[in-house]
């Protein structure tokens, strides 16, 4: 760990921080430093990955450095006054630490940090802070050495590195197929139209180290001779898309981007950001050419691929954030480094967004071939209140449900698939036995009915259709024949639809049939919801023994279905209950039973 | 479907009546670039909060598209309003991780607490409520986001609260 005679103190400022109140500690920590009490240096940085844990504030001395966490404006003074005072690590406060043992050291420890590499250590908004950890190194290297355009694809292609935007489709390829249109106009995009909801892997990078997306690009628009480079990011993304503006403007300012680049003859390259407008289908590369161009952002029919007719007409090569993001680290140090990682067919690493019901929620970023339930037991800490590990859903309203008895699969784009889920971008979400896997397809079918363009007749009319079947099912009305119905749309939206989205849409509706149909029949036969979530389906009930009399749940219910005066057993009312819930939360003896 | 973004006639609000030369400096921006008319809606919306009916007919007239293929952009994305919004706007996150930790009950309960339904504006213009897909803070799942401010860990009644302090803070500011 560097040392410097100046204590450091860097506060976390991603949007998970900030939402944890971090400005608020960052704006504590200002006033104590220019009350003059202490001499140190006080910095920001983006997201360090641990949100369970936010606000972090970290503290670099002549020690070395330890992170503490839940540092919120009420207690940061007294720990930063302390670590000040003893010249120790405030005992209990620390999560990670390069000099001691610290609470979460096992979120820390089992990850490799490739495509992060920079967040959470340096200041996003300075250029310098970048360079001194090997931003722009690659394409220093590649300019100055003068390597050829078929050798950087040859080194992305011996890399293994395979899209990170869910698609899984060899880089070096699509670069290959780009590079070879002897067409003079070519285009890059970074796809940075996250939407998968529960997924925010992408946001924290441009947040946290956007210098490595532009690099990417800029290596990217080296080896395909492409001059123009567009980021189309969300516009729920504000602070990325902020950082990203004053990214380009300093890399435009060092010689990075622009006229010839670092002097290079015949290469200049432009990077613009261009915002999104908030529809999901966009994330689909020909719809998000469509929506450049200022139309509707309908997907069309491919061939002819992007890397042939894209933008404008123009050869386009399209890459996610996260896979640009790896591009200058993989030149830096060398395909096989990279390749080192992973598995046979998926290597490097794959970053997740962990979140649900688990205990330790956050970014990570781990090696290819890591089990499902390292990440969950190992870094992730496990279950909430230790409940029940039920399932983990990969891949958001395009993946689908993998079981708690499948949590010994590997991570790598072959075993995910062959689960009926799909590695996606990088949402993972934890599930435990409260959650209702109908439910939780109804919501994913939800979002796609809602987000499908409406082209394809199959995604447009056929998710509707298996929506209501749902909603039919959790609302107990549900057929015998309905499961069956299920998967003959399914099919046949997967069969007919012209993009990604409607070929996956049914996805979680299929691994909840395959995995939890138990749950299906015990909705559609025996009208009961085992998780005790669909409401329509639940029965209150007052355990006599259990009743003391106290009167609350009678006071609370708001549609007085429960009759009982003080001291005496209470019983409610089936024909009056609204199936609200209230009484079940209020009655602090458990006698309220809900089936 | 997409179209669902399209409001019935019944919630249509009165819209006031606006003056669109302000629009002309993105018109003069955007002049002949193509690709440009979702900036320029969205810089439209950035001044009026929403993209007001006339502005549709002034957009065709500067820009030579056709108004029926504005209408088509505006209402294809989600992030064009047609109609004015209130002063707050209360966005529940209704990402998967907030889903899972019953977002719906934030939602129910804000509903009731302003008696009006998702994505509808108060009678007195102040408040609007929203589901949005994801805030991206999963962690302090379940969030609302009202500004600047999230909100998180919520339950039906802390989300109340939430709304009830706004609303006695805007009437001391009055």
């Amino acid at each position: 760990m560097e040392t410097s005679i100046k204590p450091k103190i860097i506060v976390g400022l991603g949007s998970c921080g900030i939402a944890a109140g971090a400005a608020k500690t960052y704006d504590k920590l200002l006033a104590l430093s220019q009350s003059g009490k202490y001499d140190f240096e006080l910095a920001k940085t983006s997201c360090i990955g641990m949100c369970y844990k936010e606000p972090l504030v970290e503290v670099q001395d002549k020690a070395g450095s330890v992170i503490y966490g839940d540092m919120t404006d009420d207690k940061v003074i007294a720990v930063i006054e302390e670590h000040f005072a003893t010249d120790k690590i405030v005992a209990g406060m620390a999560v990670h630490s390069s000099y001691s043992e610290a609470s979460e050291d096992a979120y820390f420890n089992g990850q490799v940090k490739i495509a992060l590499r920079n967040c959470g250590y340096i200041d996003p908004e300075s250029i310098e802070e970048a360079e001194n950890r090997e931003a722009y190194k690659a394409i220093r290297h590649i300019l100055k050495s003068e390597m050829k355009q078929m050798d950087v694809i040859q080194t992305i292609l011996d890399s293994g590195l395979r899209g990170r935007g869910g698609g899984g489709f060899p880089t070096g390829m699509k670069w290959k197929f780009a590079f070879q249109n002897e067409n003079k106009q070519k285009y890059i995009i970074c796809n940075a139209d996250e939407g998968d909801p529960g997924a925010f892997m992408d946001r924290s990078l441009l947040e946290g180290d956007p210098h490595a997306v532009l690099e990417g690009m800029i290596i990217g628009g080296y080896a395909i001779s492409a001059s123009t480079g567009i980021i189309y990011c969300r516009a729920e993304y504000p602070l990325a898309i902020k950082r990203l503006n004053i990214a380009i403007k300093q890399a435009f300012d060092k010689g990075y981007l622009g006229q010839n680049v670092m002097g290079k003859e015949n290469f200049s390259f432009d990077i613009y950001v261009k915002e999104g407008a908030g529809a999901f289908v966009c994330g689909e590369e020909t719809a998000l050419i469509a929506s450049i161009e200022g139309q509707r952002g309908m997907p069309r029919k491919r061939p002819p691929f992007p890397a042939v007719s894209g933008l404008w007409k123009k050869p386009t090569n399209i890459n996610n954030v996260e896979t640009w993001g790896n591009v200058p680290w993989i030149i830096n140090h060398g395909a096989p480094a990279y390749a080192a990682y992973g598995t046979t067919k998926s290597k490097g690493t794959k970053v997740f967004a962990l979140t649900g019901k688990i205990k330790h929620g956050g970014l990570v970023e781990v090696p290819m071939g890591i089990t499902i339930n390292d990440i969950i037991y190992k870094l992730g800490g496990g279950i909430q209140n230790d409940k029940k590990f039920k399932a983990v859903q990969l891949g958001g309203p395009s993946g689908g449900c993998i079981p708690a008895e499948l949590g010994h699969t590997i991570v790598d784009y072959d075993s995910v698939n062959a689960t009926g889920a799909i590695m996606g971008s990088g949402g993972m979400v934890v599930m435990d036995e409260t959650t209702c896997m109908i439910d939780l397809a109804k919501f994913f079918l939800h979002f796609t009915q809602d987000e499908s363009c409406g082209k394809c007749t199959f995604c447009r009319i056929g998710t509707k259709r298996m929506l209501e079947i749902l909603e039919r099912i959790t609302e107990g009305k549900g057929e015998p024949a309905d499961m069956e119905k299920l998967e003959t749309l399914a099919d046949q939206i997967k069969n007919n639809s012209l993009c990604g989205l409607g070929q996956t849409a049914p996805n979680p509706v299929l691994t909840t049939l395959k995995y939890f149909r138990h749950e299906y029949e015990a909705h559609i036969f025996h009208k009961k919801c085992p998780a005790k979530v669909c409401k329509p389906l639940l029965t209150y009930t007052i355990d006599a023994e259990k009743c003391t009399g106290c009167t609350v749940c009678g006071k609370k219910c708001p549609s007085s279905a429960i009759e009982g005066g003080r001291k005496t057993t209470h019983s409610i009312h089936q024909d009056k209950c609204i199936k609200c819930g209230e009484c079940f939360t209020v009655c602090k003896f458990d006698a309220v039973l809900v089936e | 479907m997409r179209i669902h973004r399209i409001p019935s006639e019944k919630v249509k609000q009165e819209q006031p009546s606006v003056d669109l030369s302000p629009l002309a400096h993105l018109f003069e921006k955007y002049r002949n670039k193509s690709g440009s008319l979702i900036p320029l809606l969205q810089g439209t919306q950035h001044l009026y909060g929403f993209i007001p009916a006339p502005a549709f007919d002034l957009i065709s007239k500067e820009t030579g598209i056709e108004t029926a293929d504005i209408y088509g952009v505006a209402t294809f994305y989600a992030q064009f309003r047609l109609n004015p919004v209130g002063k707050v706007i209360i966005k529940v996150c209704h990402g998967t991780a907030c889903h899972v930790q019953n977002a719906n009950a934030i939602t129910d309960a804000v509903q009731d607490e302003l008696e009006v339904k998702d994505g509808e504006t108060t009678p007195d213009g102040l408040f609007t409520l929203e589901s949005v897909a994801c805030l991206g803070c999963c962690s302090l799942a379940p969030v609302l986001m009202i500004g600047d401010n999230s909100y998180g860990k919520l339950t039906g009644k802390s989300a109340v609260k939430v709304v009830r302090d706004i609303k006695e803070t805007m009437k001391n500011e009055n």
